[in-house]
């Protein structure tokens, strides 16, 4: 049994101009130890996806998922205080902006300790011992001062060690990890990473990492979910993503990586932006931005079809062809049913 | 720290000359004088005028009033009521207390019931109790002091006849005063009675007089937190699984404190400003209702000495708050 299992997991805002929908109809699985890529563009949905599952959306949003079962547990049947018990405990998050994430009023301790207050009764010296531990795992030098510190003290870097610490100070079985190390500097971003699959390997817990940066993906995760327009456009080992991506969208951010775009002039892009939840296109909704949409992509929504290993939304996907590093997998072929052979991904964004 | 209170205090200097200058000037405006207003249609003898003007100090040109009265002050001297003959600073000091009394009631009247009636407002956003308490504390903040006083007055005391009209305590009553401050003096005696006489004395002053505040401290809290509610670390906190009420509570309402507690802070000149009127209304004898007879009987020192040591007071209450600050808000705690 899968340690996460949703399926059809759909999250609509209810606004003064209607109702939208953010998360349409999204399936996923993580499995006990598992690493989880979910990548995508922002506006993808990748977040809001998480924030779902965590019951952290704000009042106006309805979430409704044919199953979202945590460990055996369907987690939209539980009452919220039920839910509180899960959260924090056995699923927790880490987010993107760690500066803000703490609270600038309490102290690390005091925001370290709450946690394991809460779920696990522990108090006094007890709670102070493993609240040392915890820092010391982050690694976060002199963890005993650390302690009384203020978030304000802190770069950006510790901030998101102790984020870290307590997200995992319950031994979660679940962590998810939405963009954790977009707001930090490069040098630091490393550490960070190399410090969450550290953490994941030594405890054997989930990993859900959420980023967009197609790098991290293939050198963290063993799984891969492309998030477009709050979809799910392609989801496969990283291996056979990274190598031979079957839907147009992968094989364009992978085009866009600038370490294969080695010897061009320009960097792929892709042009055009992701449509709001208020303007998703008919069809595909892809097609305005796919190079090889045809007629039947723009009237007809495509399902997830199987392709080798996994699953992609297309009806035309891109052929099965390994990849050799470097190359575009748009340039390696010509499709009849695309809009115009000849204008590459390049050419869109030079005009 | 020392630096900071420092130059807070330098800034107080011209604050307390503008004071000084303001009512000394405006004051003077008020046609008639001191001593034609104790005359009255009686008349006086001009010889008599002259003479009691040149007693007072009246027959000076205003410049040189001005000054005199500017190196009293500076040497510590308030000079004397010109109707009472009692020192301004001694009189002050017997009517401050009952004005604190009121002062310090209403302010927890209005914090007591507009800091939560804030929160909840803003944690039920857009519900009939959000509108309920926002239209509420519009109409609160709205409504002239002396109008909402006698209209109370009327109803509860008139009408009803559950608390008194006026005055402090009930006659029947005489109490010593030790610290001035009536509930606490009553019960120092051991009066029970007259602590119960004292409190019911206090409800319709205290309502009135912290209903402005009342207003304005439910509006900032509610702003406050929905602001605050937003921000990332609340998510973090309802990640961690925390209960709704350790979310709202704790997370959110220490860091909406902070611009609340600068908001009640300001609120106490409100408070002294609102106690002239709310004194007078219910005929409570503080430093309000005796300001207000000053300007009647053109008591210039008076008035004037009056101004300034409530002056004195809000300076000193707002310092207090901005040391407070630090308390409620560790950046700036460590940016000292």
């Amino acid at each position: 049994m899968a340690l996460l299992d949703i399926r059809n997991l759909s999250v609509a805002f209810t606004t003064r101009a209607g109702t939208f929908r953010a998360v349409d109809g999204i399936d996923l699985s993580v499995e006990e130890g598992e690493v989880l890529g979910i990548v995508g563009e922002s506006g993808s949905g990748k977040s809001v996806t998480s924030l779902a599952l965590m019951g952290l959306l704000p009042p106006g949003s309805r979430v409704t998922a044919d199953r979202l079962n945590f460990a055996g547990t369907d987690l939209l049947s539980l009452s919220p205080a039920q839910r509180r018990r899960v959260v924090g405990k056995d699923i927790a998050m880490v987010f993107q902006e760690p500066m803000s994430s703490l609270n600038p009023c309490f102290t690390v301790g005091f925001q370290l300790g709450e946690t394991l207050k809460v779920h696990e009764g522990l108090s006094g010296r007890a709670l102070r011992r493993r609240c040392i531990e915890l820092l010391e795992q982050v690694g976060i030098p002199d963890p005993e001062s650390r302690l009384s510190a203020f978030p304000h003290q802190l770069s950006g870097g510790m901030s998101q060690r102790v984020m870290i610490a307590i997200a995992v100070a319950c031994n979660p079985r679940l962590l998810i990890a939405d963009e954790p190390t977009t707001a930090l500097d490069v040098t630091i971003q490393r550490q960070i990473l190399d410090l969450l699959v550290g953490l994941q390997r030594d405890r054997g817990m989930g990993l859900i990492l959420i980023t967009h940066d197609m790098g991290v993906v293939a050198e963290t995760a063993q799984r891969a979910v492309v998030m477009y327009a709050g979809q799910v456009a392609e989801t496969r080992p990283v291996e056979a993503l990274f190598t031979r991506p079957r839907h147009p969208y992968t094989g364009a951010l992978l085009d866009a990586l600038p370490e294969r775009a080695l010897g061009k002039r320009r960097l792929p892009t892709i042009p055009g932006v992701v449509p709001g939840i208020m303007d998703r296109p008919e069809g595909c909704v892809f097609n305005p931005r796919c190079r090889f949409a045809a007629a039947r992509c723009r009237s007809e929504r495509p399902a997830l079809f199987e392709v080798d290993e996994g699953l992609a939304r297309c009806f035309y996907p891109l052929p099965d062809v390994p990849l050799p590093d470097g190359i575009l997998p748009g340039g390696l072929h010509t499709r009849g049913m695309g809009q115009a052979s000849g204008e590459g991904l390049g050419e869109g964004a030079a005009r | 720290m020392l630096r900071f209170i420092l130059t807070r205090l330098g800034l107080v200097i011209p604050t307390f000359l503008g004071i000084t200058f303001l009512t000394f000037l405006l004051i003077r405006l008020v046609p008639g004088d001191p001593i034609e207003v104790r005359v009255g249609e009686r008349g006086i003898a001009p010889e008599r005028l002259a003479e009691l003007r040149r007693e007072m100090g009246l027959d000076q040109p205003l410049w040189q009033q001005f000054l005199d009265y500017v190196g009293n002050v500076l040497s510590g001297d308030l000079g004397t009521s010109l109707v009472t003959r009692n020192s301004v600073l001694s009189e002050f000091a017997t009517l401050f207390p009952a004005t604190l009394e009121l002062a310090f009631c209403a302010m927890l009247f209005s914090v007591l019931i507009g800091l939560p009636a804030g929160v909840l407002a803003a944690v039920k956003r857009g519900s009939w109790f959000d509108h309920g308490v926002m239209g509420l504390s519009l109409t609160g903040y709205s409504m002239p002091i002396f109008w909402w006083g006698l209209l109370l007055i009327l109803f509860f005391s008139v009408q009803l006849g559950l608390t008194p009209v006026s005055g402090r305590l009930d006659l029947l009553y005489y109490i010593e005063p030790v610290t001035g401050f009536m509930l606490i003096d009553t019960l120092l005696v051991g009066e029970t009675d007259a602590f119960w006489s004292a409190l019911r004395h206090l409800i319709l002053p205290t309502i009135v007089l912290g209903t402005i505040p009342l207003a304005v401290v439910a509006r900032m809290t509610r702003s406050a937190m929905l602001e605050v509610l937003s921000e990332d670390y609340i998510r973090t906190a309802r990640a961690k699984g925390l209960p709704q009420r350790r979310v709202i509570g704790l997370h959110a309402l220490r860091n909406a404190l902070i611009p609340v507690v600068t908001v009640i802070g300001l609120q106490v000149g409100t408070l002294l400003g609102g106690a002239i009127l709310t004194e007078t209304i219910f005929s409570w004898p503080g430093v309000g209702k005796w300001l207000i007879e000053s300007i009647n009987r053109r008591d210039y020192p008076a008035l004037q000495g009056g101004v300034l040591l409530i002056a004195t007071a809000v300076i000193a209450v707002n310092l207090i708050v901005d040391l407070l600050y630090g308390v409620f808000n560790p950046r700036i705690r460590h940016a000292r």
